[in-house]
């Protein structure tokens, strides 16, 4: 199995969830991050004095898939969330070992 | 004999009820604008120290409200004393204060005065607390908000309002407060600001403000308070010149709004909730000496000044390296100043009384009898705040130690923290808190 990450612009959310739901994903986990990459942050004023904000509002999305499907998962993601500007953000997969799923126990794929 | 004691009789003002639940009313705007001003300052602190700015503005409520019943109001309109403090026993615990008794030349009762008073002599040592947002201990604000009205506003107040003090003889005009509450303040605040020194990470760390939409709400409460403030600062409606107060304070403060608007869209491209905000309350400071004075033109050019200067002054603690927080110098204390030097230029003649200034063929007379009142007091609050602050520094120290400062002022001098943002709230976060506040008693003994 996969855990696929992804942190990408928050409007860019419901482009995603739609397209990995088209796909069959059943499951995902949203938090709100914040960071930054090559976009660095921007500048704010208040009563004059500027203030450059390194860390932008990012969303992050965890999914967990099978290793046959995780390549074609992660292009999904990848066109749903791009839009071609900079700070679109990053998509990465890590193997995992185990994942149960609570309510019965089931194991490994199973659990998915 | 008798005919005399009639005329007498008749001649005395009567008590209007009009006029009485008119001032009842303005006493409760004057109350509303200290909760306005927390929230104007509590959202523009960052979040680990919102409850404490809220609290440097309620505490005022409760402190200022006992110290004027015992003795403030004996202090501040009393019988004049050399022109410099007022006294008289019968308003000591408003002990002598008869329920029908008027307050001299008014036709309200001298509780409605006083009551009306009490809300000014509360809201000036609040606007002092934005200036030391996020690291004095709330004990030493505390104290300090008692000796600084004591020592400070009711000597002040008589000086400019006492029938006697100096500067109510001398013909220094000020309405509602431009010099006794907001130079007042926004001097004593600069005071207390040299002597504690800076936030940690001022100027190096952002210091965004937490929750503009907060300091909106605060801004418009305090906008629709000081109609009260203003209003009812001619203590009735009879002769029309609370009214024309009125229209000119919404007059001021819309001329000023736009004004800082339009400052910052040249200056910074962007038309800011927080330059709206300020530009706001700059008005209304800039309109309270002076809008009795002012002809509703008169008040737009007030308004346009105080907008476009104060938002200049808000840079200079960049400059020179004084932190003031939420700019309570260069807000009051700067729009104080230049309403009260304006009504010596701007003064028609046809409001609060017939002086007029320059710009109305008064010549300066006016204008040198502003510059009097406002350095005098600018100058005396100043000295005596830093006095202040430095014996109460050495006695309890003034400053929260710094990593308290760092982790936030309201964790460590409130055990609160303004805002649940875990989502699960609730029983655990209870037993845990309890669990925690008896293991840092433990550490503290561990430590001495």
């Amino acid at each position: 199995m996969k855990l696929i990450t992804a942190v990408v612009k928050p409007h860019r959310l419901d482009e995603i969830k739609e397209a990995l739901q088209a796909f069959g994903v059943h499951g995902l986990t949203v938090t709100e991050a914040s960071g930054y990459g090559r976009q660095r942050g921007h500048t704010e004023v208040y009563r004059g004095a500027e203030y450059t904000v390194d860390l932008v509002p990012k969303i992050r999305i965890e999914v967990l898939a099978e290793d046959d499907d995780a390549e074609q998962l992660i292009e999904v993601v990848v066109k749903a969330a791009r839009t071609g500007k900079i700070g679109d953000g990053k998509v990465w997969s890590l193997p995992v070992d185990t994942a149960v799923r609570v309510r019965t126990g089931e194991r490994g794929p199973d659990a998915l | 004999m008798a005919p005399a004691v009639m005329l007498a009789a008749a001649d005395a003002p009567k008590l209007s009820s009009a006029n009485t639940g008119f001032m009842l009313i303005c006493s409760a705007l004057v109350m509303l604008m200290t909760p306005g001003l927390a929230f104007f300052y509590g959202g523009m602190v960052r979040v680990k120290s919102t409850l404490n700015m809220l609290m440097m503005s309620f505490i005022s409520l409760g402190i200022i409200t006992i110290l004027w019943v015992l003795y403030g109001f004996s202090m501040a309109f009393g019988s004049d004393h050399g022109s410099l403090v007022g006294w008289t026993s019968d308003f000591v615990g408003f002990g002598g204060i008869g329920k029908t008794d008027l307050w001299p030349g008014y036709t309200i009762p001298v509780f409605v005065f006083a009551v009306f008073q009490m809300m000014f002599a509360i809201i000036t040592p609040a606007l002092i607390s934005g200036a030391l947002a996020d690291r004095v201990k709330f004990t030493a604000w505390s104290l300090f908000v008692v000796l600084w009205a004591t020592i400070v506003y009711f000597p002040v107040a008589h000086w400019v309002w006492g029938t006697g003090g100096w500067a109510f003889d001398l013909g220094v005009i000020d309405f509602a407060g431009g010099t006794a509450v907001h130079i007042n303040a926004g001097a004593a605040a600069l005071g207390v600001i040299l002597v504690i020194g800076k936030r940690v990470g001022f100027k190096k760390d952002p210091m965004r403000p937490h929750s503009l939409p907060l300091v909106m709400l605060g801004a418009g409460l305090l906008w629709f308070g000081w109609f009260g403030f203003n209003a009812g600062s001619w203590l009735g409606n009879d002769d029309g010149v609370g009214p024309l107060m009125f229209v000119n304070t919404q007059i001021a403060t819309a001329a000023a709004m736009l004004a800082w608007l339009g400052y910052e869209k040249v200056r910074h491209g962007a038309c800011t909730t927080l330059g709206a905000a300020s530009g706001a309350v700059a008005g209304l400071v800039a309109i309270t000496p002076s809008g009795g004075a002012v002809s509703p033109l008169g008040a737009i050019a007030v308004g346009a000044v105080a907008g476009v200067l104060c938002a200049m002054a808000v840079g200079l603690k960049y400059r020179f390296g004084y932190d003031d927080s939420l700019d309570v110098v260069g807000v009051h204390m700067v729009g104080g100043v230049i309403g009260s030097l304006l009504i010596g230029l701007f003064a028609s003649g046809k409001g609060q009384s017939d002086v007029k200034g320059l710009f109305y063929g008064g010549g300066l007379d006016q204008f040198w009898k502003q510059c009097a009142g406002v350095f005098a007091v600018l100058a005396y609050s100043l000295v005596a705040s830093a006095v202040l602050a430095f014996l109460i520094d050495k006695a309890i120290g003034m400053r929260v130690p710094e990593d308290e400062e760092i982790s936030g002022i309201d964790r460590a001098e409130h055990a609160e923290t303004a805002y649940d943002f875990s989502g699960a709230g609730g029983g655990a976060a209870g037993v845990l808190a309890a669990h925690a506040a008896t293991q840092s008693k433990q550490s503290k003994k561990v430590d001495a």
